[in-house]
Formats: structure tokens, sequence, C-alpha cells
């Protein structure tokens, strides 16, 4: 499956695999932070009986 | 102005307000590189320029913080802002007291160092020239960075990863003037952007800079 | 109708949410393609070998580090004539992003200087001009979490950045001056001229810059929905403490 890289197999590898794993790792970040801004700001929407917004 | 200017020098000489400390750390730079290096003259002498001018560049640091600090914490920075002389000047009397006694200090002192370092003969004039040329710009990013970071608790640290990224053009055209100087090689292109650089910040950096107290004294 | 509409956290957060399914569905996509397609489907160069592959993310990335701070200066510059709070947050929500961009750009080039160069790193131009932009963006996030107000920090940071832009120009013409550098020049815009870059990288690398295009602007969209909602989340609790 994995293509044939040669002897160069080590360094593309690596800067696929590094590379994935930043985008990767800052699409989680935002998510899980976004994830958890949104939920404290329900809860307080809530708590304060307002809905707009 | 005038009385501005004296105060804030007087206050730089007293105990305590940094004059000494910018020229003891430069001092140490220079004694501190030839025993991590080695003493082999010919290695020094290629790799003074660079470190004479990276340590001016992290002596001139040092004292960066006091420009505003010690004025915002004590309330005269707000009494500044309500005086007559617009906050532009303010900022460039601070600028030129902080130059007047790092900056300028470090250009007088810098020949002497050049002998530690085993600077080669035709740099010493290009090694003052260059900081006379580039020290002003170090004092003016530097109080820049001193008004963005005049309201943040503890910002020395920020202060300085700061203002390093923005010193760049300015250590690379110094090192370069005394680099160019120490080999006899020609200096005009280097000297003139490094002063073109002095001369673009401080015509227009203190309008930045406060603009930036503006919003930190609000 | 104006484009000034947005800058209404409420229509900005109505339209976003909109929005960025579509866009991070095509960011997926085209990521996906171009990635796949860069990375099984092209030939080895000649002269590179497999090394090539590395490309389709060392450019996109490169363009976008570049990009995302331009992006950054025009957002501050809004903010600082105009006061709109989603401008500012746009620009803080898109920081982290240009940083991990300049990161990749700069991790996938060692990949690629290692074997091509000889070495992880040269204080060639480029590479140094990256290093100090990878600084500018450290430096700005930085003063965003240093500065507790969160307007004083917007316009602290919307001044550092304009200035930052200057000095970050300035650092690029100062380091070419200072080394002439192995870095070879960009070729993308030069289709047609000699020595061209072939089809078969051309239109996947093509697709992969899309992706990272489409990338950053779902990120950014996202987090800038994040902080909007961070800074209603400070102003309830705020309210709540006064009540």
């Amino acid at each position: 499956m994995i293509p044939d890289l040669g002897k160069y197999a080590v360094a593309v590898l690596s800067s696929y695999g590094l590379s994935v794993a930043m985008i990767v790792g800052l699409v989680l970040l935002s998510y899980v932070q976004g994830r958890r801004v949104k939920r404290q700001l329900a809860d307080v929407e809530a708590r304060q009986g307002k809905t707009d917004g | 102005m005038m009385s501005l200017l004296v105060r804030d020098l007087r206050l730089a000489f007293r105990a305590g307000g940094g004059f000494g400390l910018g020229l003891a750390f430069f001092l140490l730079v220079a004694v501190l590189v030839p025993l991590g290096v080695g003493p082999e003259g010919s290695t020094l002498a290629k790799i003074a320029p660079g470190i004479l001018w990276v340590g001016a560049l992290l002596a001139c640091l040092l004292s960066l913080d006091r420009i505003f600090a010690l004025d915002f914490e004590d309330g005269s920075l707000d009494l500044l802002a309500t005086s007559p002389i617009p906050m532009e000047g303010v900022v460039a009397v601070k600028a030129l007291a902080h130059w007047l006694v790092t900056g300028l200090a470090l250009t007088l002192v810098s020949p002497v160092l050049g002998v530690l370092m085993n600077l080669p003969p035709a740099g010493f004039f290009w090694l003052v020239a260059s900081l006379l040329a580039g020290t002003p710009a170090l004092s003016v990013i530097g109080a820049f960075g001193a008004a963005l970071t005049v309201g943040v608790k503890r910002g020395g640290l920020l202060l300085s990863l700061l203002v390093l990224p923005l010193y760049v053009p300015t250590l690379i055209f110094g090192a370069e003037v005394v680099k160019r100087g120490a080999q006899g090689a020609e200096v005009g292109t280097p000297l003139l952007l490094l002063a073109g650089i002095t001369a673009g910040s401080v015509a227009l950096l203190p309008f930045a800079a406060a603009a930036a107290i503006r919003v930190n004294l609000r | 109708m104006s484009i000034w509409e947005y800058a209404n956290p409420k229509k900005f957060m109505q339209t976003s949410a909109w929005a960025l399914p579509w866009v991070a569905g095509l960011a997926a996509v085209s990521l996906g393609v171009g990635l796949v397609w860069g990375f099984f489907l092209t030939p080895d160069d000649y002269k590179q070998g497999s090394t090539v592959k590395i490309i389709f993310l060392h450019v996109p990335s490169a363009m976008m580090a570049i990009n995302a701070w331009v992006m950054m200066l025009v957002a501050s510059l809004i903010w600082l004539i105009r006061r709109h709070h989603v401008s500012a947050l746009a620009a803080k929500a898109a920081a982290p992003v240009g940083l991990t961009f300049t990161a990749i750009a700069l991790v996938t080039g060692a990949f690629w200087g290692q074997p091509m160069w000889g070495t992880w790193w040269a204080w060639d131009p480029r590479l140094t001009a990256f290093l100090i932009l990878a600084l500018f963006y450290l430096g700005y996030i930085a003063l965003w979490e240093a500065v507790e107000n969160p307007d004083t920090a917007a316009d602290l940071t919307a001044v550092l950045c304009m200035v930052g832009s200057v000095f970050a120009v300035l650092s690029r013409y100062a380091v070419k001056f200072w080394n002439q550098g192995l870095h070879q020049d960009s070729t993308i815009m030069k289709v047609g001229e000699k020595d061209p870059i072939a089809p078969a990288y051309y239109l996947p690398l093509i697709v992969c810059i899309a992706g990272f295009v489409l990338l950053f602007v779902a990120l950014v969209l996202a987090r800038t929905r994040t902080e909007i909602r961070a800074r209603r989340l400070q102003a309830l609790l705020a309210r709540e403490r006064l009540a």
C-alpha cells in the first residue's frame, strides 16, 4: 500500500506524520476548547434565564 | 521636557537605577565568552563583532522594564499623561534618557571590550560608529515594548519575548558593519541601513508607544 | 447589505454556524485528496527522489503561515479603526493557527533539508526569516495571554501586530543581506518559465494549497466562535458577580 519511498522513507514519512499530527492536534484543541466554552456558556445562560445569543 | 529628562537621568544614576547594571553585564559577556570559547585570538577575533553586538543588545534589554514600570506603579505616569507635554514627547524623552545611560555608555566602553575580544584594529572605529548609530533604535524599540507591557505584572520576560524579534534587523546590520569594518571591507551599505532603521524607529515608534501607554492608562 | 454586518457578533455567529460545516468539510476533502494524491500517486523526482513529496505539506503551510499574519494585520487594522470586536477576536483566533503552520513549514523543511542539503538546519535567509516569524507569533500570543482586560489586550496586540509587520519585513531583507542562502526560489508562480514545476506535482500541490487555505478559514471561524462565546461568558459571569 505504501509507495516505495526508497532511501528517503524516514524523511518523507516523518514529515507527513508530524505535520498531520500537528494539524490534527490543532483541530482537536480548537474543537475541545470550543465545546467547553459552549457548554459553560449554556450553563450560565440557563442559570440566568436568558436564551438569546 | 528638559526637567523630565533631568529627573529620569537622576533616577537612573541613583542606587539601583540600573545604570551600572547594563555596563557590568556587557563586561561580563566579554569576559565569559572567551572563557567558554577558548583563548585562541583568531577565533575570538572572528566572533568579536557578533558577540559584542549581542552583548550590547542584551545589556540594553536589562533596563528596559524600568523605562515606564516605576512611573506606572507610583502614578507619576498618570500625572505625565495629564501634563501639557504630549505622550509622544514623554516617550521620546524617556527613550532618550534610557539611551544616554545605556546605549551611549555601552558605546563608550565598547573599545575596551573590543580589546578583550581581540577585535582587529580596523574594527574599533566601526564598532563605536555602529553602536552609536544602532543603539538609539534599541532604546526606542525597547521603549515601545515597555509601553506595551507596562500594565502586565512581572512583564520582564514577556518584554524580552516581544522586543528581541524587533531587534533582529538592528543586530544584523550592526554586527555586519563591525564584521566588514574589521576585515577592511566596504561598510557603507550596512551602516546606512542601520542608520535608516534608527531614524525610522526614532521618528515613528514614539507614536505607537504613546498609543500603547494611553491604552494601558485607560 | 454590507460586509460590516458580519461585525455584529450575533450575525457573525449565525452566518458562521451555517458556513463552518461547509468550509470544514471542503477543507477535509481537499486536504485528504491533495495529500493522498501527493503521497501515493506522484512520481519520484530524478534528483530529489521521494522527498519531493514533502512539498505538498511544506509549500502550502509556508504560504499560509505568512498569509495568516497578513490576515491578522488586516483584522487588527479593522479593530483599531472601526472597533469591531469580532475583528480583534478573529486576529486572536488566527495566531495559534499561523504558529502551527510556521512549525509545520519548519519541520517539513528540516526533514527535506536533512537528505537534500545534508543538514537539518541552515542559517539560510528563508529559514531564518521563518524562525523569526515564529518568534513574532509567540510574542503576539504571549501578549494576548498576559493582558487581563480583553479590550486592552486587543488594542495592544493590534499595535504590536502593526509594528511587528514592519519589522518582520525589515528582518526578511536584513537576513537576505546577511546571507545569500541555499533555499531555492519559489517556482510556483513561474509556470511557463524555464525549469517550471512539472504538472504531475503542480496539480496536487494546487489542491493541497486550497486545502490549507480552507483549513485555515475553518479553524479561524471555529476559533473565533469560541472566542466570542468566551467573551460573552465572561460578561455574563461579571454581571452575575455584580448582581
